[in-house]
């Protein structure tokens, strides 16, 4: 069987037995959740709640404001306490509402629909629009906006994304083998919503089982074909998997939809199949706790809002060794400063790291031109020059090598032997100059 | 929960994690790549090439320490740069020369050649090419000495004699062939390395092991050295005979002078070399087509020095000319 691949990438040590034969297990419910309202791209959501108000689970506690914003909801019932500024994981100040769990688990009525697969594309879409269901995968961006791709963009793919190719994390690889047949139900919904006759999952090859239980799960559908990736990082990236699922590029600075697909992650699918069926809003997510520091790596169903100090008690607290903890996956997750920062809907792990030489420089080098991060540049771009360009303050000239063009999956950084912070001097240049 | 609350974590941006190969990695490992090379001319050269290639190792190094001692920089010799310099430039040396010539040598090499410029990284041209380049041109007599290799530690007579392409280059062919009794003895020589030449340049064998170890380790692609023989090869092919085309012998220049030590451990410099794949197959096509020229048309026997120093100067010209290509730019790429 050939697998799916594109040109460059990386191997990181995968690191995934620390957690993948945990079974997704709930977390339990935490005194309180801190909800903030702005958790994607776009813009914030408006508080439609008050301080003192009673809430129940999955009421909308702040409202999407314009088109790409997905509303918020009480992951817990219970009462709000504060709406404020509270520190979020990626650092910023964010606009939260906090909610005091009287741990009654009390339901919001939820609209259940037998039915669902008769309803309209249009209606599907509403529903999935008031779930607020985003993007999973990190960046969660809300899955309304990527579901209505403008006429001139015509889509004929949609292609599920179960590479999880970031080390350490487990949680789409223990949702594709305990649900896959809900994967398979929230795929169909979005080919259908978008109208499409294919529809892909890609898995790295490094899950067989995952592979082998979706591929039986999809069986009976012949619209639907699994293929399997080769397990390089960053083979979960959206332009790296849609070439490595069907061959197409997506052009320079394009979305997805240029080449006719519509990327979605395999947690968004369950996430999607679950509202149209159940009527149910992302209020909880699958994390992966894991990480050398942390005592018991575990696969939790974790609800929205829930601290992270919380959800690493769960886990058995953190070992004495702990260097960093990391909000997502070590390529590209955020290091936290702080355990008071919530889950959102777009955190797919927790990590805490032991401090290793590997881990943490303090001190780089010069560029010595070996070229190893051309190799494995995802994007065809030269890292190196960008890294120097931007390292002497040259950062018009950093256009010229297609500085925006980086999506820094941090590959480069990854490789360097001089141990150079390619990535964060690209990021440090395009902050600075306008595309 | 609260026990974390005080706690301190690192916080840097990402990636978190970092491959563990290091730039002194590199360094440490191509210079065991020429190990048996040096072990080899030591061998057949006498305890006069160990010399000379420990004057070189030690002047090389202790340059770089006192000059970022004195100018108060960061010591870097534990980068390991430094000290495959000297070996390159010692490699690179006849066994016979005074210990003033490997001293000056490195002198050259590391402190005009590379520090002033920068430091590793930032210098233009190979280190030990300059060194070596600085060395035959103020010193011609002394660096066109070559001794008879004698296979042996205990003669203390050195027999001075003419290098391969030093006979090939004055005397022709057959006076090459008749030296060495044929020409199956003679690739056989050149292969074990008993062959006149400067010290780590004349076992073929040495030099393919340690270049297969580097390939293994992918230290190096076969990009520049391929390259390199391969057009050198092409040239002697073509033009490397006697009155007629397409009778020249690629091997005999392939196993004679610096060829292998140049295409495998020089021109694969990663510094002084083009960085884009395309770039490096230009890089080493010209190298080998200067190489021949050299030694077929110039005043020179061997070329590979200059060909090497003088196609690092086109380097920051090639990488201008050869810059990937971004995902996605393809002709018809989206569909």
């Amino acid at each position: 069987m050939t697998l799916g691949t594109f040109r460059g990438g990386v191997h990181p040590p995968d690191k995934k037995e620390l957690s993948k034969d945990k079974a997704i297990a709930a977390c339990s419910s935490p005194a309180r959740v801190v909800v903030p309202l702005s958790q994607h791209i776009g813009a914030p959501c408006k508080p439609v709640v008050e301080i003192g108000q009673a809430v129940k689970k999955g009421e909308v506690i702040g409202a999407a404001e314009g088109f790409v914003s997905a509303p918020v909801h009480s992951s817990v019932s219970g009462k709000v306490a504060a709406i404020g500024e509270f520190l979020s994981a990626t650092g910023r100040m964010v606009q939260s509402v906090v909610i005091e769990n009287d741990m009654q688990e009390e339901w919001a009525a939820l609209k259940d629909n037998p039915d669902y697969e008769k309803l309209s594309s249009e209606e599907l879409k509403e529903k999935i629009k008031q779930a607020g269901i985003v993007g999973m995968g990190g960046a969660a961006f809300p899955a309304h906006v990527k579901l209505s791709p403008p006429k001139e963009k015509p889509i004929d793919a949609v292609i599920l994304n179960g590479a999880e190719c970031e080390p350490y994390l487990t949680a789409d690889y223990r949702i594709m083998i305990e649900r896959a047949p809900d994967v398979i139900a929230g795929l169909k919904v979005l080919m259908k919503m978008l109208g499409v006759s294919r529809g892909y999952i890609g898995i790295e090859d490094n899950k067989p089982d995952a592979v082998e239980i979706i591929k039986k799960a999809a069986e009976s559908d012949s619209a639907i074909e699994i293929i399997a990736l080769e397990v390089k990082y960053p083979q979960g990236a959206e332009k790296m998997l849609i070439k490595s699922v069907t061959g197409r590029e997506v052009p320079p600075r394009g979305l997805p939809m240029d080449a006719g697909v519509v990327v979605h992650n395999i947690g968004t699918a369950v996430a999607v199949y679950e509202a149209v069926r159940y009527g149910k809003p992302l209020v909880e997510r699958v994390v992966t706790i894991t990480g050398e520091s942390i005592k018991e790596p575990k696969n939790l169903l974790v609800k929205v809002g829930t601290l992270i100090s919380d959800v690493v008690e769960e886990c058995g607290g953190l070992a004495s060794d702990t260097a960093k903890v990391i909000s997502g996956g070590p390529m590209m997750g955020f290091a936290l400063s702080s355990l008071e920062v919530p889950v959102t809907k777009g955190t797919s792990g927790v990590l805490a790291i032991p401090e290793q030489p590997i881990i943490h420089y303090e001190h780089f080098g010069p560029c010595i031109r070996c070229g190893r991060c051309i190799d494995v540049c995802p994007m065809g771009l030269m890292p190196s020059m960008l890294s120097v360009l931007s390292e002497k303050g040259l950062y018009e000239e950093a256009k010229e090598y297609k500085l925006f063009d980086c999506f820094e999956c941090g590959s480069c950084t990854y490789v360097c032997p001089s141990k150079r912070p390619i990535v964060q001097f690209i990021r440090l240049a395009k902050s600075l100059v306008k595309p | 929960m609260d026990k974390n609350k005080d706690r301190q974590f690192l916080v840097s941006v990402s990636p978190h994690v970092r491959s563990e190969e290091t730039t002194a990695r590199i360094m440490w490992s191509v210079s065991a790549a020429l190990l048996p090379a040096a072990a080899m001319g030591a061998y057949f050269f006498g305890p006069k090439a160990v010399i000379t290639i420990s004057i070189s190792i030690i002047v090389a190094v202790l340059t770089e320490y006192l000059y970022q001692k004195g100018m108060k920089k960061k010591n870097t010799i534990g980068d390991g740069s430094a000290l495959l310099t000297g070996l390159l430039l010692g490699l690179n040396l006849p066994a016979s020369v005074p210990f003033y010539i490997p001293l000056v040598g490195a002198v050259v090499a590391i402190l005009i050649t590379k520090l002033i410029f920068g430091g590793l990284g930032y210098n233009i041209f190979n280190p030990a090419l300059v060194g070596r380049a600085f060395l035959l041109m103020s010193f011609p007599k002394l660096m066109t000495i070559w001794t008879q290799p004698t296979a042996a530690f205990v003669k203390i007579d050195a027999v001075t004699t003419a290098t391969p392409l030093g006979i090939l280059k004055e005397e022709g062919i057959q006076k090459l062939l008749e030296t060495f009794g044929g020409s199956f003895n003679m690739y056989m020589q050149m292969l074990s390395g008993n062959r006149a030449g400067s010290i780590g340049e004349t076992s073929a064998i040495a030099l393919l092991a340690g270049a297969a170890f580097l390939f293994y380790k992918r230290y190096i692609t076969w990009h520049v050295p391929f390259s390199f023989l391969g057009s050198a090869a092409l040239m002697a092919w073509i033009f490397g005979g006697k009155g007629a085309f397409f009778t020249g012998d690629p091997l005999l220049h392939m196993l004679s002078g610096g060829m292998l030590l140049g295409s495998f451990f020089m021109a694969t410099d990663y510094v002084t070399s083009p960085a884009v794949k395309k770039g490096q197959i230009l890089f080493g096509a010209g190298c080998g087509f200067l190489t021949m020229l050299i030694r077929l048309k110039g005043g020179y026997p061997e070329g590979v020095m200059f060909a090497i120093l003088i196609m690092n100067c086109l380097t920051p010209m090639i990488d201008r000319g050869f810059r990937t290509k971004v995902f996605g730019s393809a002709k018809g790429a989206a569909r």
